[in-house]
């Protein structure tokens, strides 16, 4: 197996596990993603899944086990500088700016790539307002992608929840990373908006040549849009392979359907 | 052309500020001194407690820094004549070097502070920023090189309505100029959700720090334009009562709105001015209102609105009426 | 060595009184994630209310023990109605909005009685109040007697009284907290007082009697501090307030047992940094404790570390 990929993994976890006080939330949790993949991860409620999350972009340090982005451990530094090597990521119970306009919350991602100083803001340099305009334009750009220049002004509370979930991506995008992590990107949503979001997440993947790694409850969406899924239940990756591959094994069935449903 | 739009408001605010300073008698000139010094350290507090969103309430601490440092350097220098200047143009030299030397002192000081406190969440923050207020005064009263309880007295009145005018163009220009630039937003993002901008690559602790120096280093320039007005350097000047007023300031204008604080600045200083008489009920005042402005309006009176932003929706640039 | 003795028994007795208005913020923090900040100025009200009790039964001219428990009854009377309605009338129409909006408004209640008991008297009032700035002097509730001598350190029937009456109504908060109905509603209601509430708990009840236990306390706090060091004054809550939050802190704030221990550590070692060393800088010391713990153990001893969950 291994010999045939080739190419260096994006990010690499190894035997990662979390335990808060006596319950391990995760444990021993490996992940190899390779560039341009997207990768889905399901499992039912309290799997481990946005543990998962949290350690990868730094919120949790992990108690065990190493984080490479790159080949470069990541694990134990600060989400700030996790973001700044190229990991990205919404949030599952949606965390915007609510008090601020669509495009501040996008330019606020875009200061990760700001070159400009605090005291070039305090004097007016030619250079800070270069650097404003540049960021402006870079932020109008991810809004554009994602459909939302008509919200450009609008404070993110306002906006209606399914454009709230696209304003989070537009924001993870405009750091600019090599990763983005989407935690229940579709949740809330309706059947066909989910649809058009898959759609575009794939778009995006395409578009700013990125990897993406996936959370999402819904078993059939997540399997149309993924080429690879990995399926925790109590913290243990229980399956992992391609969409058909996870369909067929019987610990997963067992994981969503229950036992006595997999008996029959 | 980028050094004038940068000294634009001082170039117009001084001959506006001597034409008030010439034709204002002295007890309207007192008023307007208060005024200019309290809308300094209203919109300084305001960078860490309304843009940052943290909540501090030791401002009159760094006030303390600044006012003694600024003190110290003018009592020091006053009979001094810098060379090849007119004796005039020597005193304020010496002022304004000594302003910005308060200033740096101050702003170590706030980095001294900020740096172990601002590690904490923002109701821990308000406790330590107060403990620390008093440390400050504590200290000022056990050196004899600062005048002990007594303080500093002899101050030389440089302090005139021209430069407390340009202290608060000058703090109201860094106020407006940091929250429209990416790292007044970085402190926006701190202030709305701390995960996420911290998600977003925000070293948030660097950010609040910053803030909490800059908000310092403006709150010495008030200390130090104050000492030298009143000719008067104590540190019963700077007890945490001071600190409460400025809060109040900030808190009835609006969190996060820099009009707010300067508007409220300007009413408060001119009512209480009003109540002389009833020295006793100011605090009690102070007090009850922000009880009641929690209870009935937290947002303060802008919430985070500036009077410029609605102005401009009422008179357009030039740009947008061409486009339309 | 009696000196060190002697700064024994002060910092164990000026220990306890932090500990004992240590409990007030720790347990309004459990319950309300609240730091109430107009907790020192209770105690000071509980100094006062005291005093005025004192003054009415005519303690100066002939004291004696019951005088002495009408004293502390009625000031814990007046504390805990003060706790309970600072509570029901500023702090809980505000519960569910942001907690800056809590933390401001306690701060004003705070100050409000700091500079409230700093006006001139008001001519209606039948008893001269409010006090105004000048310090008042409580009286003696019974004369001072020395128990016993150890080398050069005398212990006396106060120093006796202050710890045994701290370490009464700890052991009877502890009692309070584990063992009884209302302590384990509280220690519902601090872990989540929306599922306690699910469960049947009366939380407005259990929070309004948190603030009432903690209020108390305080009181008896200010009453044993007036007893050995009688000058009070409307900011005299302000220092202790400030110190006992350390101390609370310190302890790991929401912990009970925490803030005992807390409360003790921190009167020990203002009392023997103090006594040895930098005397003039007494006030200083709890805050360079502060910055000490939160720089290396920011939950404290007890506490837990506490993430948001994301």
């Amino acid at each position: 197996m291994k010999s045939v990929i080739k190419t260096e993994p994006v990010l690499e976890g190894k035997e990662v596990t979390m335990q808060f006080g006596g319950l391990k939330a995760v444990s021993h949790f490996n992940l190899v993603m390779r560039p341009n993949e997207l990768v889905g991860m399901i499992g039912p409620n309290g799997a481990g899944k946005t543990t998962v999350f949290n350690m990868i972009t730094g919120v949790y340090t992990p108690t065990s086990g190493e984080i490479f982005l790159d080949g470069k451990p990541i694990h134990g530094l600060k989400p700030h500088r996790i973001c700044h090597q190229g990991i990205a990521r919404t949030f599952q119970n949606i965390r915007l700016f609510k008090e601020l306009t669509a495009l501040d919350n996008v330019r606020i991602a875009c200061h990760t790539h700001s070159s400009s100083q605090w005291w070039q803001a305090l004097l007016l340099t030619s250079g800070h307002f270069a650097e404003e305009t540049r960021i402006t334009r870079h932020a109008e750009e991810f809004l554009n992608v994602l459909g939302l220049s008509h919200r450009r002004d609008h404070l993110a509370k306002n906006l209606p929840y399914g454009e709230q979930r696209r304003l989070e991506i537009a924001r993870a995008l405009a750091t600019q990373p090599k990763l983005l992590c989407l935690d229940e990107p579709a949740a809330g949503m309706n059947t066909s908006e989910k649809v058009a979001l898959m759609e575009l997440i794939r778009k995006i993947r395409d578009d700013f040549d990125l990897t993406i790694l996936l959370i999402e409850h819904d078993m059939r969406l997540v399997m149309g849009v993924s080429e690879r899924l990995l399926v925790l239940d109590h913290g243990v990756t229980i399956s992992e392979g391609t969409p058909e591959m996870v369909r067929r094994d019987p610990k997963v069935i067992e994981a969503y359907l229950g036992l006595e449903e997999a008996v029959k | 052309m980028k050094l004038l739009k940068n000294f634009l408001p001082f170039l117009i605010g001084i001959p506006i500020l001597w034409g008030i300073q010439l034709i204002s008698p002295p007890h309207i000139a007192i008023i307007l001194v208060n005024v200019g010094v309290n809308i300094i350290l209203a919109v300084s507090l305001n960078v860490v407690n309304g843009f940052t969103g943290q909540f501090s309430i030791g401002h009159a601490g760094f006030m303390a820094a600044g006012a003694y440092t600024t003190a110290k350097i003018t009592l020091a220098l006053q009979d001094t004549l810098l060379p090849g200047l007119s004796p005039w143009l020597s005193t304020q030299t010496i002022f304004l070097m000594a302003l910005v030397a308060g200033m740096l002192l101050s702003g170590t000081m706030g980095l001294l502070v900020g740096m172990p406190s601002l590690r904490l969440r923002g109701d821990y923050l308000a406790i330590v920023t107060l403990g620390f207020n008093e440390i400050i005064r504590v200290f000022i009263e056990n050196i004899r090189w600062l005048g002990g309880a007594t303080g500093l007295s002899g101050v030389p009145p440089y302090t005139t309505l021209v430069w407390v005018g340009l202290g608060a163009i000058a703090t109201i220009s860094m106020a407006r100029r940091l929250v429209s630039s990416t790292h007044g937003r970085a402190l926006l993002a701190i202030r709305e959700d701390e995960i996420a901008a911290e998600a977003m690559g925000v070293n948030t602790t660097k950010y609040k720090i910053r803030a909490f120096v800059i908000s310092s280093a403006f709150a010495g320039l008030g200390g130090g334009l104050l000492g030298h007005y009143i000719l008067l350097v104590t540190p019963k000047t700077f007890t945490f009562i001071k600190s409460m007023e400025v809060v109040g300031m900030v808190v009835l204008g609006g969190m996060g709105s820099i009009s707010g604080s300067i508007i409220s600045a300007t009413l408060l200083t001119v009512l209480l001015e009003g109540l002389r008489g009833l020295d006793q009920y100011r605090m009690v005042m102070y007090a009850l209102l922000l009880v009641i402005l929690m209870l009935t309006r937290p947002t303060g009176l802008f919430g985070t609105h500036e009077i410029w932003d609605v102005l401009s929706r009422y008179f357009p640039k030039r740009k947008a009426v061409q486009k339309a | 060595m009696s000196e060190f003795l002697q700064h024994l028994v002060n910092g164990i007795s000026l220990g306890t009184i932090y500990a004992l208005i240590a409990l007030g913020y720790t347990m309004v923090y459990g319950v309300l994630k609240l730091i109430n900040f107009a907790h020192g100025d209770v105690y000071m009200v509980g100094a006062f209310g005291g005093f005025y009790l004192a003054h009415l039964l005519g303690v100066n001219d002939s004291p004696s023990l019951p005088k002495t428990l009408v004293v502390f009854v009625g000031s814990m009377l007046i504390c805990g109605t003060l706790g309970f309605l600072i509570e029901r009338l500023a702090y809980r129409p505000l519960r569910y909005r942001p907690r800056l909006t809590a933390l401001i408004t306690a701060i004003g209640i705070s100050f409000l009685l700091e500079f409230g008991f700093q006006l001139p008297r008001w001519s209606f009032m039948p008893f001269d109040f409010p006090p105004g700035p000048t310090p008042r002097f409580f009286p003696e509730l019974f004369p001072r007697t020395i128990w016993f001598n150890i080398g050069e350190v005398s212990i006396s029937n106060y120093d006796a009284l202050a710890l045994g009456v701290a370490i009464l109504f700890m052991v009877g908060l502890e009692f309070i907290i584990y063992r009884t109905k209302f302590g384990v509603a509280m220690r519902a209601v601090s872990f989540d007082p929306n599922i306690a509430g699910l469960m049947g708990i009366p939380v407005d009840r259990i929070i309004s009697g948190t603030f009432i236990l903690g209020s108390v306390l305080a009181s008896v706090a200010a009453l044993l501090v007036s007893i050995s060091r009688p000058r009070i004054d409307p900011i005299m809550g302000l220092m202790p307030g400030l110190k006992a939050f350390v101390a609370a802190v310190f302890g790991g704030i929401g912990n009970v047992p925490g803030a005992m221990v807390g409360g003790l550590i921190l009167g020990l070692s203002e009392e023997f940094v103090a006594g040895y060393m930098l005397s003039s800088f007494r006030d200083a010391i709890a805050f360079a404790i502060l910055i000490l713990v939160l720089l290396f153990r920011p939950e404290g001893l007890f506490g837990r570390i506490t993430t948001e969950k994301v």
